[in-house]
C-alpha cells in the first residue's frame, strides 16, 4: 500500500483497507509515544492555518515534534501574505519550497484539494470550510476501534447534522465499515439528503430520531456535536433545542453500560461536566488519540512508516 | 388522421433530436437562443410522440452549428439527444451527445463558499450518475442537482 507522497484531503479518497492501514500504523505510534523518536528528523512541516484553530494545529505540531521534525507556519491569515492579496495557490507553491509536508486549514470548501494540486509536497487537510476534516474522522475511527475493538458498531450521532463537517465524513466512514447509524438532530438541522443517499449507497442501516432517549438506549457509541447558536434565527428556539439535546447523568441512566460518549471538542454545554466522571466519557481520550493518528499520517506520507 | 409532424426542413443549421421531454426550453437557453438572439428561425417541438422514449422534444435552429461546450451542456439535461448538423438541406454530421466522466470549466459550482469562486482555477465536476444527472464538485465535494445545473443556463 503506497502512502509516500500522498495527499490526505478527504475520507472519500480512501478505501477500507487504506483506512485500516492508517489505524494500524497509529496503534504502532501510540505504543511508542513514550520513546524519543527521530523518524522525521531533519524534516519540516508547514502549518498554514488561514482560520483559527487551537486543538488541530497544536496536535499536528506535537505529532511532528514527537517524530523529531520541525514546524514552521502561521495561525491566522492576517499575518500571512494573503493579507497583501496573494492567492492560496501562490502561497502554497511558495511554502512547498520550504517544507516537506504541508497542513492546511482554510475557511473555504475545496481549498485543501486546490492546495494539493498546487503543491509538490504532500498536503494534509486540517479542515476546509464545512467540507472535510479527514484527520478528525480518522482519530474518531481510531477511538471507536480502540474502545470497541471493531467499527461495525451501532453509533448515534447527535447535534447539528446539517452543517457539522465532522459528522458527514464520520457517517460516511462508519457506513463503509458496516456500522448502523442513528441520527438525532433538531428539526432543520437534519443530515442533508445527499449525505443520506451516499450512506444508503454504501449499504448503511440508517434511522433518524428526534428523541435523544431512544437513541441512547440502543447505541454503543454516542457521538455528540455542538449546536451553534447562529444557526437559529430565534434565540428562544435555540435555548429550547439546546436543552433537549444536552447529555446529562439523567440521559445516560437509560444507556447500555458499555456506551461510550465522544465529542470532537470544543464543547460548550452539550455534555454536562458531571458526565466527565462517568465510565462513559471518552472525549478527552479521543483528543489524545489525535496525536498518534497524526504521527502515523505524517510518517506515512513522508515514507518512513 | 395525419400523425406526422410537418416541420419545414432547414437549409443550414442544427437539428437537436431526442431531447428528454420537457427540456427543449432549457436547451434553447444553453445554445443562447434568447429574445436578443439575431434573427433566425427556431422551431421547437415539445412532447412529440416517440417510439423509443414515449415523448421527446425537438429543436431546429437555422444558421447555427453548435460548439462542443454547448453539446456537453445539452448532454447534462438530455443525455439521449442527437445533434444533426445540416448544410444545404443535407445531414452532414450526426452525433449522439455523451456525458464525459469529468466536466471541466463548463459549469460553476452551486456552493457559494467553494474555493473555485475565489481562486484562478477552472471548475471540475465528477459525473457520479448520468440520468438523472448527479455531479460532485472535485474541490468542495458538494453535489449539484439537475435543478441547480439548469439554473445556470
Amino acid at each position: 500500500m503506497e502512502f509516500e507522497g500522498r495527499d490526505i484531503i478527504s475520507i472519500r479518497d480512501f478505501s477500507l483497507e487504506e483506512i485500516e492501514h492508517i489505524l494500524e500504523s497509529a496503534a504502532r505510534m501510540e505504543a511508542r509515544m513514550g520513546e524519543r523518536l527521530d523518524l522525521l528528523q531533519g524534516r519540516i512541516l508547514a502549518c498554514l492555518f488561514f482560520e483559527p484553530s487551537t486543538r488541530t494545529r497544536l496536535s499536528f505540531e506535537t505529532a511532528m515534534k514527537r517524530l523529531g521534525g520541525e514546524v514552521i507556519g502561521f495561525s491566522k491569515a492576517g499575518a500571512a501574505s494573503v493579507a497583501k492579496g496573494e492567492n492560496l495557490t501562490d502561497t502554497v507553491k511558495t511554502v512547498a519550497n520550504y517544507a516537506d509536508v504541508i497542513v492546511v486549514r482554510h475557511p473555504r470548501e475545496g481549498a485543501a484539494r486546490l492546495a494539493a494540486e498546487a503543491s509538490d509536497v504532500p498536503v494534509i487537510n486540517a479542515g476546509d470550510g464545512s467540507n472535510q476534516h479527514p484527520t478528525q474522522t480518522l482519530l474518531d475511527l481510531y477511538t471507536i476501534k480502540k474502545e470497541k475493538g471493531r467499527l461495525d458498531v451501532c453509533a448515534a450521532i447527535v447535534g447539528d447534522l446539517k452543517y457539522g463537517r465532522t459528522v458527514h465524513s464520520l457517517a460516511h466512514a462508519l457506513a463503509m465499515f458496516g456500522a448502523s447509524l442513528i441520527l438525532v438532530s433538531p428539526s432543520g438541522l437534519e443530515m442533508p439528503p445527499e449525505v443520506l443517499l451516499d450512506l444508503k449507497e454504501l449499504g448503511a442501516e440508517v434511522t433518524a430520531h428526534n428523541s435523544l432517549e431512544d437513541a441512547v438506549r440502543e447505541a454503543e457509541v454516542l457521538y455528540v456535536t455542538r449546536i451553534q447558536k447562529e444557526r437559529f434565527p430565534d434565540p428562544e428556539e435555540y435555548e429550547k433545542v439546546k436543552g433537549a439535546y444536552k447529555i446529562t447523568l439523567d440521559t445516560l441512566a437509560l444507556a447500555r453500560e458499555d456506551l461510550i460518549v465522544m465529542h470532537p471538542l470544543p464543547r460548550v454545554d452539550e455534555i454536562s461536566p458531571e458526565v466527565d466522571f462517568t465510565g462513559h466519557a471518552r472525549y478527552f481520550q479521543q483528543v489524545r488519540n489525535g496525536i498518534p493518528v497524526r504521527m502515523a499520517l505524517l510518517a506515512l506520507v513522508l515514507g518512513v512508516e | 388522421m395525419e400523425r406526422d409532424i410537418r416541420v419545414r426542413k432547414i437549409k443550414d443549421g442544427t437539428v437537436i433530436d431526442h431531447i428528454t421531454a420537457g427540456q427543449a426550453l432549457n436547451v434553447l437557453k444553453i445554445i443562447g437562443i434568447t429574445r436578443e438572439f439575431p434573427k433566425t428561425t427556431v422551431t421547437v417541438a415539445i412532447n412529440v410522440p416517440s417510439r423509443k422514449a414515449g415523448l421527446k422534444d425537438i429543436v431546429k435552429v437555422e444558421g447555427k452549428e453548435l460548439r462542443s461546450e454547448e453539446v456537453d451542456k445539452i448532454a447534462l439535461i438530455a443525455p439521449k439527444a442527437t445533434i444533426n448538423i445540416i448544410r444545404d438541406y443535407r445531414v452532414v454530421e450526426k452525433k449522439k451527445v455523451s456525458i464525459p466522466p469529468k466536466l471541466e470549466g463548463v459549469l460553476k459550482c452551486a456552493n457559494p463558499n467553494c474555493i473555485t469562486h475565489f481562486e484562478p482555477v477552472k471548475t471540475k465536476f465528477i459525473v457520479e450518475r448520468k440520468e438523472p444527472i448527479k455531479l460532485r464538485c472535485h474541490y468542495c465535494e458538494r453535489v449539484m442537482s439537475e435543478a441547480e445545473i439548469v439554473r445556470q443556463f
